[in-house]
């Protein structure tokens, strides 16, 4: 057993992890608000990556200016979604709404490879890459700041939640939407402000997994081990993501490495059923209680 | 105008046709079919096979998803089991077709029923990621398992009945068409029996079912089961129809699209699966019509035909939940209400 191989494989996982944490924290902050399992989540960080290189490759702009304005993007895409296909949807069945999520899923990638066609491109560089040695382990830089990246927006991501205005509203709301409403908070506007957080962070994730590995139309791949990541976890909690997402990003790594590339999405989704069959809710999940 | 059936007994309540308007319909529909390979172009007796067997694959779903109420996006991966099923049966043993679907629709549920185990504990969205988890083991099988050829996946001879070879979509007509009539017939029969209602129970509210003494495990693996047959029987003739299949063949998306199918259709009908499976399918083909006439006009117009057949596949979804979220089978029963009172309401 080499134990340096090893750990080189674990913390280019982790450091993958942390990409999947932050785009599991985006889809939590809109799962807990409004209670949509957000499909199209993958479609959407691949639109980030996409705005971003049309910013500097097309338009021209440096990469410190286009950074924002993906973010700003984001923004824009996830409140105009909420607003035009999400808020129609109110009190329909939660299968209803995860359906729309998918054909929103659809709909962006249709329209990405329309317009800048279905070969992958690859972002500008634009993070250093001086290589980075933890003790012996060489770890790629790309990830490293990546990583870095992720785990000072998802620190943003929970302090916002904890003690922002609009956080406190949010976890109101994803308590008790009437009591929430009658202590003079807006739902329907936590509903877009969610919305909006989510979609925002998600294109910022897009932006350091494009620059990582380059992107394309079937990018939104990366939506569905997301997807594993928040179900392990569980749905509703923040701590869920971030444990879920390194634990998928290590366990992806080790099966990529030790078992071969085509074992990742094998393993991840075996302890996928794994998972839902110990703990149905996820390991921090809530347990919903069903009354008639 | 009709005013209304009279039914002097509980029989002709639950008759599954009432009327004999309704019966002569039903001869028409089988004439029209029967004679349809006899004036149609082979192209639209390919189309025809081809809405068949999707139609066949949306009403299995239909069983398991619009009537159970239990959400699955594996359906294209049990079709692949029953395909990969009849695919090495053909080759490697070489028994007569009728058995191989009937094999492939037997071990496509109970794979369908050991995936369906899930079910016991957890619903609703759950259990749809559970079933994507299940068609990604499934497509690892495919791709890894020496039986099924790997990568390179297997192609097999055509079907072969009485000495002549099934080699045509004009011939395969003959097969697809009946068995997909009788698989539609006996799930529209499924849901004036226990099991069916009981179904129908589960999916309205499980607690309550579950008080009434339904066994809630049981009819839910029942469903899985009947469901999974209906995907590995056309799968199976999806095998036989194509002759080729590779593990790229059921990709997820087409879990996705059947379930849209359902959705455009109208989720818990009958007449709804078939006629989004239908529909679904044909507006791929309508979008190529589309693209082909525009040639002329945008110079590389074949080059968008990709993309913007998974927007408008998207936007279908989206525009139905939204606006008519029963379906086609709803404004097909509103066409139908239109005329039955027509004189009347306008």
């Amino acid at each position: 057993m080499d134990w340096l191989y090893l750990a080189e494989v674990a913390l280019a996982g982790l450091g993958a992890g942390a990409l999947y944490a932050l785009t599991g924290v985006a889809f939590v902050l809109i799962y807990k608000a409004t209670r949509v399992v957000n499909l199209a989540i993958g479609e959407i960080l691949m639109i980030g990556g996409y705005v971003f290189f049309g910013l500097v490759a097309g338009a021209g702009l440096s990469v410190w200016a286009a950074i924002p304005l993906t973010i700003l993007a984001g923004a824009v895409l996830g409140v105009l979604v909420e607003r035009t296909l999400i808020r129609p949807m109110l009190g329909e069945s939660p299968i209803s709404v995860f359906m729309v999520t998918i054909g929103l899923g659809s709909i962006l990638a249709g329209i990405v490879e329309l317009v800048w066609g279905a070969d992958p491109l690859r972002l500008p560089e634009f993070i250093p890459n001086t290589p980075i040695f933890l003790g012996e382990a060489y770890l790629a830089p790309k990830v490293a700041y990546g990583a870095l990246v992720a785990a000072l927006l998802i620190a943003g991501a929970v302090v916002a939640l904890r003690f922002s205005r609009g956080g406190v509203a949010l976890r109101a709301t994803a308590r008790d939407q009437g009591a929430a409403y009658s202590m003079g908070i807006d739902v329907g506007r936590v509903f877009s402000l969610s919305w909006m957080a989510a979609c925002a962070t998600a294109a910022g994730a897009g932006v350091i997994v494009g620059a990582i590995g380059g992107i394309s139309p079937t990018m939104g791949i990366f939506g569905l081990s997301v997807l594993v990541v928040v179900i392990v976890g569980g749905l509703d909690s923040m701590a869920g993501a971030l444990v879920g997402g390194l634990l998928i990003g290590l366990v992806e790594a080790l099966a990529g490495s030790f078992l071969g590339g085509e074992f990742k999405l094998l393993a991840t989704f075996s302890l996928l059923i794994i998972i839902l069959m110990i703990r149905p809710y996820g390991i921090f999940g809530s347990h919903e209680i069903e009354r008639l | 105008m009709r005013i209304g059936t009279l039914k002097l007994s509980y029989a002709a309540d639950e008759a599954l046709f009432d009327t004999r308007v309704q019966w002569i319909w039903l001869g028409l529909l089988t004439l029209a079919l029967a004679l349809f390979p006899f004036v149609a172009g082979p192209y639209w007796i390919y189309m025809a096979c081809l809405v068949a067997i999707n139609v066949a694959s949306a009403t299995g779903l239909n069983i398991l998803t619009g009537y159970t109420g239990l959400v699955s996006l594996g359906q294209a991966a049990f079709m692949g089991v029953g395909a990969y099923t009849v695919a090495v049966l053909e080759t490697r043993v070489g028994t007569p077709f009728v058995i191989n679907l009937l094999l492939a629709g037997g071990l496509t549920a109970a794979v369908g029923v050991v995936f369906g185990i899930p079910s016991l504990r957890v619903k609703g969205l759950y259990l749809a990621i559970a079933t994507i988890a299940a068609s990604m083991i499934l497509h690892f099988l495919f791709a890894h398992w020496e039986l099924t050829g790997g990568t390179r996946g297997l192609s097999m001879p055509p079907a072969n009945l009485f000495g002549i070879a099934l080699d045509q979509p004009q011939k395969l007509y003959w097969l697809i068409i009946p068995v997909t009539a009788l698989m539609v017939l006996g799930a529209a029969n499924l849901f004036r029996t226990r099991v069916g209602r009981a179904f129908i129970a589960i999916r309205d509210r499980d607690i309550s079912a579950e008080v009434l003494g339904i066994p809630l495990l049981q009819t839910k693996l029942t469903s899985f089961a009947l469901s999974s047959f209906y995907a590995g029987v056309a799968g199976g003739m999806w095998a036989y129809f194509f002759r080729v299949v590779t593990p790229e063949s059921f990709p997820l998306i087409n879990s996705i699209f059947y379930l849209a199918a359902i959705i455009v259709g109208g989720m818990g009908t009958i007449l709804g699966g078939i006629l989004g499976a239908t529909f679904m399918t044909l507006v791929p083909e309508f979008l190529k019509l589309v693209v082909g006439w525009l040639t002329p006009w945008v110079p590389d117009a074949l080059s968008l035909l990709a993309p913007i057949r998974t927007i408008v596949f998207g936007a279908l979804i989206v525009g139905f939940l939204i606006f008519e979220p029963q379906g086609l089978a709803e404004i097909w029963q509103r066409i139908r209400r239109f005329f039955h009172l027509w004189p009347f309401r306008t």
